[in-house]
C-alpha cells in the first residue's frame, strides 16, 4: 500500500499526462457547450455584420456612389466586417459567457476540484474565444464569397488570424471579467474600449483622414493591427508590416493573460 | 487497493496531516492552529456550528484556499504546492452543486472525468456503474434543472468517484436529502469505507456523524475543541443519561426535586433537560407527577455537540 502512496507524486510527473494539453478538455467542454446551442449561437455571432454588410454596404454605399482606396464600398466594408466580428466574438465569449462560468454556474470551481489549475482553464478559455471568432470568420466568409466580396483564396488566411485576434480580444476580455461584479459591468469596458475601436480602427472607412491624435490611438490598439493583416487577405493584395502587427497582437496576449490568469487566481482562491 | 481495511499498522503515514494550519479573512481568524490527522482508511468527521471553519479547512486541503500559516500535507504531499496534482486522487462533494446545467446526467460524469484525462469503454463503463451506485439510471440523459434536489447531491456524489480517488472529501453531503436518499449515501459512504477508502467529511446531523465517522472532531471558531471516536466523546465529556421534560407541571416538579452533584440541568425552549449520572432517582420521582411528560434516554453525540459548542444561534 505504501508504494502507491509515493505514485500519486510520479503519475503526474510521468508520461501519462502532458502538462500543456489540460487545457484540452476545458476547450472541449465550452465546444460540446456550443455545439447544443449551434443555432442561436452563430446567428448572434454572424447575423449582425451581416446585416450591416447588407444595410451599410448597399444601402450607404450605393449612397456614397464613389470607390473607398479603389475598392467598392461594399467589399471595403465586408473587410473591416470580418474583422470586428472576430474581435465581438471573443469578447463576448470572454466576458458574459466566461462570467457565467467563472460565478454564476460555478463550472470553473468544478474544475478546480479535478487535477486543473487556473492557468489550465484560461488557457483553455482564450484557445477557446479564438475558436469561436474563427468559426464566426469562417461562416462571414463563406457568405461574403458567395456574395463576390473576396478577391481570391488568399483570404483564407483570414481564418487563422481570426484565431490569433480572438485569442487577443478573449485574454484582455478575460481580465475585465475577473474584475467584474455582474453583467452590467462589461458595458464600461463596451463603451470605453470595444465601440470606440469599431469605430476609429478604420471598419467602416478610412482612418487617414481623422485627427493625428485619434490615429495614433488607433494604432496603439489591437483592431487596427487586425484589420492591417486581414483586410488586405481579403481584397487580393499582400499585407505590409506583417511583422509589426503580429508582434502587437502577440504583445496583448502576453500582458493580458497572465494578467487574467492571476486577477482570476486571486479571486476564485481565497 | 480494494482490500477491506484491517487496523492499519502504527508505521503508516497519515493520508491527511495538518499542523497548525490558519487562515484569516480580513480580521476574523476563520482556522485557528489547526491540528488533525486522518488515517488510511478510516473515515474522519468534522463538526462544528455555521462558520466554524470546516469549508475553509476542506477548501485548503484542496489547495483551493491558500493558507496564511501551518504544515499541510496530504499523501505525504505538500498542499497548496502539490495540490493540483494530488487532485487525481480526490474525490470532492462541495458544500454547494456546481453541476454543468448544459450537460445531461451522463454527460456531466463524461464531462467531469475528461479533466482527469479519462474516457474510452472502460469510462463508459464505470459511468454506468456510478448511475447505478447513486440510483440515477432512470435520469441518464435528463438535464441538471430537471433533477430534484437529492438527485443533484447524489449525481455529485457519483461524479466525486469518477476517478476512482482513494481520498474523498465529502462538505455536507446529505443536507437537503430525503431520509431514504440519506439512507443511500449512508451505505454508499460505508461500502466505499470498507473498501479501503478515506472520508473525510462535514455533516450537520449528529446521527449521522455518530453512525458513519470511525472519529470526529467538534470544531469552534476554527479550532478543535475536542477529539476522538462518537462513544469517547459520549463517555468523556457528557453524562450518560437525558431526561427531557416537558408539560405544565415542569415547574412545579423541580421545585420539589432536590439535585445533587451528579445531576445537571438546563432549560431550552419549553423543555427541561437534566444530565444525571444515574437516572433512576429521577424517573422515579417524575413517575409519581401528572402533569409532566418526560422522555429518558442515553446521551448521545448531539448533547456533547451543544454541551461543546453552546446552545447560541450563530451568525
Ligand atoms: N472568501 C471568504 N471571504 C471572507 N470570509 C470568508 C470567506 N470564506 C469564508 N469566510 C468566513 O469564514 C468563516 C468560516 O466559514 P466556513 O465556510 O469555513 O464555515 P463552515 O464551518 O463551513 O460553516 P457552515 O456549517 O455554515 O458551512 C465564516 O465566518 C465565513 O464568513
Ligand atoms: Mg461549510
Amino acid at each position: 500500500m505504501n508504494t502507491e502512496v509515493t505514485d500519486v507524486s510520479m503519475k503526474d510527473d510521468g508520461l501519462r499526462e502532458v502538462g500543456w494539453l489540460r487545457w484540452y478538455p476545458v476547450w472541449s467542454r465550452n465546444m460540446r457547450v456550443w455545439r447544443k446551442l449551434i443555432g442561436p449561437a452563430l446567428l448572434g455571432n454572424i447575423g449582425e455584420p451581416l446585416l450591416y454588410l447588407f444595410a451599410l454596404g448597399y444601402g450607404l454605399g450605393g449612397f456614397l456612389g464613389k470607390d473607398i482606396q479603389g475598392l467598392e464600398y461594399v467589399v471595403f466594408l465586408a473587410s473591416g466586417l470580418v474583422c470586428s466580428s472576430a474581435m465581438n466574438t471573443a469578447s463576448f465569449e470572454g466576458m458574459y459567457s466566461a462570467y457565467t462560468r467563472m460565478a454564476v454556474q460555478d463550472t470553473w470551481i468544478g474544475m478546480l476540484t479535478a487535477p486543473l489549475s487556473i492557468r489550465d482553464i484560461i488557457t483553455a478559455e482564450v484557445i477557446w474565444d479564438g475558436t469561436k471568432s474563427a468559426i464566426s470568420v469562417t461562416a462571414i466568409l463563406l457568405v461574403a464569397s458567395i456574395m463576390g466580396l473576396v478577391a481570391d483564396g488568399w483570404a483564407i488566411l483570414v481564418i487563422p488570424l481570426a484565431w490569433l485576434v480572438g485569442a487577443c480580444f478573449g485574454s484582455m476580455a478575460l481580465v475585465v471579467t475577473s474584475l467584474a461584479k455582474n453583467y452590467d459591468f462589461f458595458l464600461y469596458y463596451f463603451t470605453l474600449l470595444i465601440t470606440p475601436m469599431l469605430l476609429l480602427s478604420g471598419v467602416f472607412f478610412p482612418i487617414d483622414n481623422m485627427p493625428e491624435m485619434v490615429q495614433l490611438i488607433a494604432k496603439a490598439l489591437p483592431l487596427y493591427h487586425a484589420l492591417g493583416l486581414m483586410r488586405p487577405l481579403m481584397i487580393g493584395q499582400m499585407p505590409v508590416d506583417i511583422l509589426l502587427h503580429l508582434m502587437v497582437l502577440f504583445a496583448y496576449i502576453a500582458i493580458a493573460m497572465p494578467l487574467a490568469i492571476r486577477l482570476i487566481s486571486r479571486r476564485l482562491l481565497r | 487497493m480494494d482490500t477491506p481495511s484491517t487496523k492499519t499498522t502504527q508505521a503508516q503515514p497519515p493520508v491527511i496531516d495538518i499542523e497548525g494550519l490558519t487562515k484569516s479573512y480580513d480580521q476574523l481568524t476563520v482556522v485557528d492552529h489547526l491540528d488533525l490527522q486522518v488515517e488510511r482508511g478510516e473515515c474522519f468527521g468534522l463538526l462544528g456550528p455555521n462558520g466554524a471553519g470546516k469549508t475553509t479547512t476542506l477548501r485548503m486541503l484542496l489547495g483551493m484556499t491558500p493558507p496564511d500559516s501551518g504544515v499541510l500535507k496530504v499523501f505525504q504531499q505538500s498542499i497548496p504546492a502539490f495540490s493540483r496534482q494530488i487532485r487525481r486522487q480526490i474525490g470532492v462533494v462541495p458544500q454547494m452543486d456546481n453541476l454543468d446545467p448544459d450537460f445531461s446526467v451522463r454527460e456531466n460524469l463524461r464531462t467531469y472525468a475528461s479533466y482527469f484525462g479519462l474516457s474510452g469503454r472502460d469510462l463508459e463503463k464505470r459511468i454506468t456503474h456510478l448511475l447505478e451506485f447513486a440510483r440515477l439510471t432512470h435520469k441518464a440523459d435528463a438535464l441538471i434543472d430537471m433533477l430534484s434536489g437529492g438527485m443533484k447531491r447524489r449525481l455529485t456524489m457519483a461524479r466525486a468517484l469518477v476517478n476512482d480517488p482513494q481520498l474523498l472529501i465529502l462538505d455536507e453531503p446529505t443536507t437537503g436529502l430525503d431520509p431514504q436518499a440519506r439512507q443511500l449515501i449512508w451505505q454508499r459512504l460505508r461500502e466505499l469505507r470498507h473498501t479501503g477508502h478515506t472520508l473525510i467529511m462535514t455533516t450537520h446531523y449528529m446521527e449521522e456523524a455518530q453512525r458513519l465517522c470511525d472519529r470526529l472532531a467538534i470544531m469552534d471558531h476554527g479550532k478543535i475543541i475536542v477529539q476522538g471516536t462518537p462513544r469517547e466523546l459520549i463517555q468523556q465529556h457528557i453524562e450518560p443519561h437525558v431526561i427531557e421534560i416537558n408539560g405544565v407541571g415542569q415547574e412545579k416538579w423541580r421545585a420539589q426535586f432536590k439535585m445533587d452533584e451528579s445531576m445537571r440541568f438546563e432549560t431550552l425552549g419549553e423543555s427541561l433537560f437534566i444530565y444525571a449520572q444515574d437516572e433512576k432517582a429521577i424517573v422515579a420521582d417524575l413517575c409519581e407527577f401528572d402533569d409532566v411528560e418526560f422522555i429518558h434516554r442515553r446521551a448521545n453525540l448531539e448533547d456533547v455537540f451543544l454541551k461543546m459548542t453552546g446552545r447560541d444561534l450563530r451568525e
